[in-house]
């Protein structure tokens, strides 16, 4: 590893790392929240947002940017969080997650918060809103990518199967759907509710290019994001293996925090385990 | 206006209008795109998949996907108009409807068609006599229900220019042509198509033809009727509707829609706030529709000339509301 990119590794962990807590205090403050899977998808927003896409901060709406659909809205603490890391709301605005009247609703609202592309909450909107994106762009003839993160729950809902099956009857090898495999949904374990295995093989029978990774490996995240589209004329689906309430040990892999508020004691005990530091 | 849009002499398939402005503002703006849902031919677009092939979209049978993809195509810039029959295009993607154009506020032109009773023979599965009343309720959301070719291809260009999300309501029976060829649609005016002092006949859609037959039979009778056209449903016209009430003795509405939360829910909501005045509601009177042609199921719930006379006769001669 040349030492520039692994002086930008260490940027992305230390980065992550920062959002996870940041996203800890928003759900303690605001009292309400889904941790676990803020925790669990860090690493994906971080690096899509710090590393991958083209992305002006100054300039939300700027034509040519990549766009991204944060499609499990409710892990808005992360979202919201790296946004303000990559520079499109200030760090203090994070400080009013779900306050009265507050810009950051507990689901982003793409008139209120500056890089936000979609208006999501109800699970399985973001699919079609991310295809219909990929088709602007061959329109267009425009370069620019979409990206959309679900979660491996949401997959229940089968409007992200039609969705599925209208990018590859397209060939939109200009979309990436990244699947934040944390198997652990609201209730349970998917594979105790309504079990998604095999998923690769679901997602290569509906026509797409499928990459499983560690979805908490950035330098991975990286290298297949950066690198879609997989195969060429194939729409390209990233699994991302991925622990449910990731880098805090008692959240780690627990369905109980799905939902959940970190006590101050617990805020503390996170903030050592995260930073290395006593918050 | 071709010469197989002529459904009978003098009376127009308002889909015509639809394609044929669709081709036009495709050939002069390349933002221009098309998302069917396996409708090609009952939205009359085949003329635009051959012409504009690329701007085309059909997502299969996927009513939720294809609202998705409209906010999608939104947000990269083009402007789709997201067709399919209403019944569908409206209930299967309701959710898609609020959020990701209405709370969304996304540019996305949904054109509903073969709405009301106009599919009357395949039964209440088919029939589009809520849609109305869902969409009414969204904010954001322009609701249009146009009167005849001419305000169908007015609608279409106002909602080109417009940017936010717009329901575009279309049925397929035939209808005259009611509006000079240079009218210009404006949202929240309801369009006076006869004036008259006794009683006002509010309608929009298909029944606003049969509506100023009412008011003809009507001035037979010595009364002088005001029709107004409410193509704009959503924002409403409230002034003419108040201004109708305090000069006039009485409101029918007619709607080819259910008869709670359309067209005469949304009048007795301003009028029992700002204007207390005695209605007749017509419409589909809270029950699913039976089996039969749609010109059937209009005079089956007396959405015609007829009955629209006896209704404002009745509320003039003090019977009750109903």
């Amino acid at each position: 590893m040349s030492a520039k990119s692994s002086e930008q590794k260490e940027y992305l962990q230390q980065a992550a790392a920062e959002v996870r807590m940041r996203s800890l205090e928003m759900v303690h403050h605001a009292k309400v929240g889904h941790p676990g899977g803020d925790l669990s998808s860090t690493d994906v927003l971080v690096t899509l947002y710090l590393s991958v896409m083209r992305l002006d901060p100054a300039n939300p709406g700027w034509p040519d940017r990549d766009r991204f659909i944060m499609s499990k809205g409710h892990c808005s603490g992360a979202f919201y969080a790296t946004l303000a890391k990559a520079g499109f709301i200030p760090s203090s605005l994070l400080d009013t997650y779900m306050d009265p009247l507050s810009k950051l609703n507990g689901h982003p609202d793409r008139n209120k918060v500056p890089g936000v592309e979609a208006n999501t909450g109800p699970l399985g909107h973001g699919m079609p809103i991310a295809v219909g994106n990929a088709l602007a762009a061959r329109m267009k003839g425009a370069a620019w990518r979409t990206f959309v993160l679900t979660g491996d729950g949401e997959l229940q809902e089968g409007s992200n199967w039609e969705a599925a099956m209208t990018a590859a009857n397209y060939n939109l090898d200009n979309l990436v759907l990244i699947v934040d495999r944390n198997r652990i949904q609201q209730g349970d374990f998917t594979e105790k509710t309504i079990r998604m295995d095999p998923l690769r093989e679901k997602w290569e029978a509906f026509g797409w290019a499928v990459a499983e990774v560690n979805g908490h490996d950035i330098a991975e995240l990286q290298s297949v994001l950066g690198s879609a589209p997989l195969q060429p004329g194939k729409p390209t689906c990233v699994i991302a293996n991925t622990i449910k309430g990731r880098g805090v040990s008692f959240m780690e892999n627990k369905p109980e925090w799905h939902h959940g508020v970190p006590t101050a004691a617990q805020l503390e005990q996170a903030c050592t385990e995260l930073l290395g530091v006593a918050r | 206006m071709s010469a197989e849009a002529t459904v009978q002499a003098g009376l127009f398939d308002c889909r015509d209008s639809f394609a044929a402005t669709m081709e036009a503002m495709a050939a002069a703006d390349p933002r221009i795109a098309a998302v069917v849902n396996d409708s090609v031919s009952s939205t009359k677009l085949k003329g635009f998949r051959s012409k504009f092939p690329e701007r085309f979209v059909n997502v299969g049978i996927a009513e939720q996907n294809m609202v998705g993809v409209g906010a999608g195509l939104a947000n990269g810039g083009m402007i789709p108009f997201v067709c399919g029959a209403s019944c569908f295009l409206t209930a299967r993607a309701m959710e898609q409807v609020k959020v990701d154009l209405g709370y969304a506020r996304n540019n996305v032109k949904l054109c509903g068609m073969s709405s009301g009773m106009a599919y009357g023979e395949l039964g209440p599965t088919h029939h589009s006599i809520e849609d109305l009343a869902w969409t009414r309720v969204i904010p954001n959301l322009t609701v249009i229900v146009p009167v005849d070719p001419v305000e169908t291809k007015a609608a279409l260009l106002w909602a080109r220019d417009y940017v936010g999300p717009v329901f575009l309501r279309l049925s397929r029976l035939p209808v005259p042509v009611l509006l000079p060829e240079d009218y210009v649609f404006t949202p929240g005016r309801a369009v006076p198509m006869r004036e008259g002092t006794d009683i006002t006949i509010v309608a929009n859609g298909v029944l606003v033809c049969r509506a100023l037959e009412a008011a003809e039979k009507l001035a037979q009778r010595g009364i002088s009727a005001r029709v107004l056209n409410a193509s704009s449903m959503a924002p409403i016209d409230r002034e003419a509707i108040i201004k109708a009430a305090k000069e006039t003795r009485g409101i029918v509405t007619v709607e080819e829609a259910s008869i709670y939360g359309g067209l005469g829910g949304a009048v007795a909501e301003i009028l029992a706030l700002e204007h207390p005045t005695r209605m007749k509601i017509l419409g589909v009177p809270g029950v699913f529709a039976p089996t039969g042609s749609a010109e059937f199921l209009l005079e089956h719930f007396g959405l015609t000339a007829a009955g629209i006379e006896t209704a404002a006769v009745e509320l003039l001669n003090g019977v009750a509301a109903g």
